[in-house]
């Protein structure tokens, strides 16, 4: 009979971490933060049909970054959840707060009982209603769950991001404003992010019952494009975009409200 | 197995869907009965289904509500899982196998016949699926009504419909077609213009499904009953 090594706990976490650490750092990052009509999420991913960011409910997205089948399938559990509350209970039963628990607990359990914790990082973003601020809730790979109402990060690179959000952040600025600034934190000073490298989804309360809406690429170029609406306030430490400055008089600033 | 206990018609309801240049019109009265009282004046029976189509209920009301309330559930479900929305078709075999499901409830009496209608975005179309209540379910070529004055609004429909109709005359039609349906059948409620409610009329198009305005259902309600009171004041036979 074989006896197992003796391995020290703080060691098997310590070893946990740092997989899942490494695991989402390899992955490319991604931005959220509230805008005027509600909540804009922004992700690195030049893939059009795999997607980082969804729709859970009425009010609520799932963004998540890491390992796509990993954090899919949390997706999946969540659209589940929150299908089979609404059913059986009320559409304003459903909220973010009991389903971030919800996904923080799984995380949690993973993490400590399983061999392999899980790759990956996720978000659960609400709207606001009814004078309720918009919340947004990050979920880290060992369950340590976080909630937030103004921006959040999730991804290898984060503290750099979030560092760069931070600076430029203010309540009140439109969805073209906003994303202009997320993308510049997510590109940093070196890169430059086009339309076709980015995932561009958000939460408005222009959309009706279901306020979830995937931004086209087509809105994204215009929106990014678009001459910067509002100068006042700007704080000097703020990036640039690199395609601000490009055009004047793209037109469509705001966002068209497609109908839900 | 008695078959002939099993109402062959749903009692106590007319909900009609007929077919135009743009999409569907699907429009339901408000009456619910019980026996012979009337239970509710007020009743919603033409519901989105999700945001292409539309699916009204006639039946045992309990049960098809819930029947429509699990179906947009499954419809969005599968949406926001698979990321695509399911075709005219698969939503209309959906609907079937619930309808399928409920067979055993529905050779007790309690049965429940739903009718489905959409635009059809991947053929481009309005498109009309009639059921049974053992889940057959059977397109239909331009309209279809179910309900006890399933009938009457059928005729009606029947003989004022043409190709490419306009949405105006559309909804006129299926108007009229509700009118004549409450002014046979006393399952069928008509326009209570005392309290103000007139039947649901539901537009399903390449822009998604919209509900007819109240005001505007309302007005061409007045006017088919000007229309008719005309009519009869000339000696003619139309109201008649």
């Amino acid at each position: 009979m074989t006896m197992p090594f003796y391995v020290a706990p703080e060691q098997v976490m310590k070893d946990r971490a740092e997989y899942a650490q490494k695991g989402i750092a390899r992955g490319r990052s991604l931005v959220a933060t509230v805008y005027t009509e509600g909540v804009l999420i922004v992700a690195d991913n030049p893939s059009r049909s795999l997607h980082k960011i969804s729709e859970i409910y009425d009010r609520i997205a799932f963004a998540g970054v890491g390992k796509y089948n990993e954090y899919d399938q949390l997706r999946v559990a969540g659209v589940r959840h929150a299908d089979t509350k609404g059913f059986a209970f009320s559409r304003e039963d459903v909220d973010a707060r009991s389903l971030a628990n919800l996904y923080a607990q799984f995380l949690g359990n993973v993490f400590t009982h399983e061999l392999k914790p899980l790759e990956v990082e996720i978000l659960v973003a609400e709207l606001g209603a009814d004078g309720r601020p918009n919340q947004l809730y990050h979920i880290a790979y060992e369950g340590t769950i976080t909630d937030q109402d103004r921006f959040a990060v999730l991804g290898g690179e984060a503290e750099i991001i979030a560092e760069r959000v931070g600076e430029g952040w203010a309540p009140d600025r439109d969805l073209s404003a906003a994303l202009r600034a997320s993308v510049a934190a997510l590109a940093g000073p070196e890169r430059t992010l086009e339309s076709g490298d980015l995932e561009v989804a958000v939460l408005s309360r222009a959309n009706g019952r279901r306020s979830f809406r995937r931004v086209s690429n087509d809105e994204i170029e215009s929106l990014l494009t678009a001459a910067p609406a509002r100068s006042r306030r700007r704080p000097a430490g703020q990036q640039e975009n690199s395609g601000a400055s490009a055009s004047t008089d793209a037109g469509g600033t705001g966002d068209p409200g497609e109908k839900g | 197995m008695n078959l002939e206990s099993v109402p062959s018609v749903p009692h106590a309801t007319t909900v009609v869907a007929l077919r135009f240049a743009d999409g569907v019109v699907m429009a339901g009265d408000r009456r619910a009965t019980e026996g012979h009282a009337i239970a509710h004046r007020a009743m919603e029976k033409v519901f989105p289904a999700d945001r292409y189509s539309a699916v009204a209920i006639a039946g045992a009301a309990g049960f098809a509500v819930e029947m429509v309330r699990l179906f947009q559930v499954q419809l969005e479900h599968y949406e926001k899982v698979e990321g695509v929305t399911l075709s005219l078709e698969g939503k209309a075999n959906q609907l079937a196998q619930m309808v399928r499901q409920h067979l055993p409830l529905a050779m007790q009496g309690l049965a429940v016949v739903p009718l489905f209608a959409g635009y059809d975005l991947r053929r481009g179309g309005g498109r009309i699926f009639t059921y049974d209540v053992t889940g057959g379910h059977y397109e239909e070529a331009d309209f279809q009504a179910t309900g006890s004055g399933g009938r009457d609004a059928r005729n009606t429909v029947k003989l004022g419909f043409r190709e490419g109709m306009s949405r105006t005359e559309a909804v006129e039609l299926a108007i009229a077609a509700l009118y004549e349906a409450a002014d046979e059948d006393s399952g069928t409620g008509g326009p209570d213009l005392v309290r103000g409610i007139y039947p649901l009329v539901a537009v399903v198009t390449a822009d998604g499904y919209t509900q007819a305005a109240e005001s505007e259902v309302a007005e061409r309600f007045a006017a088919l009953i000007e229309r008719k009171r005309a009519a009869i004041e000339n000696g003619g036979g139309a109201a008649r």
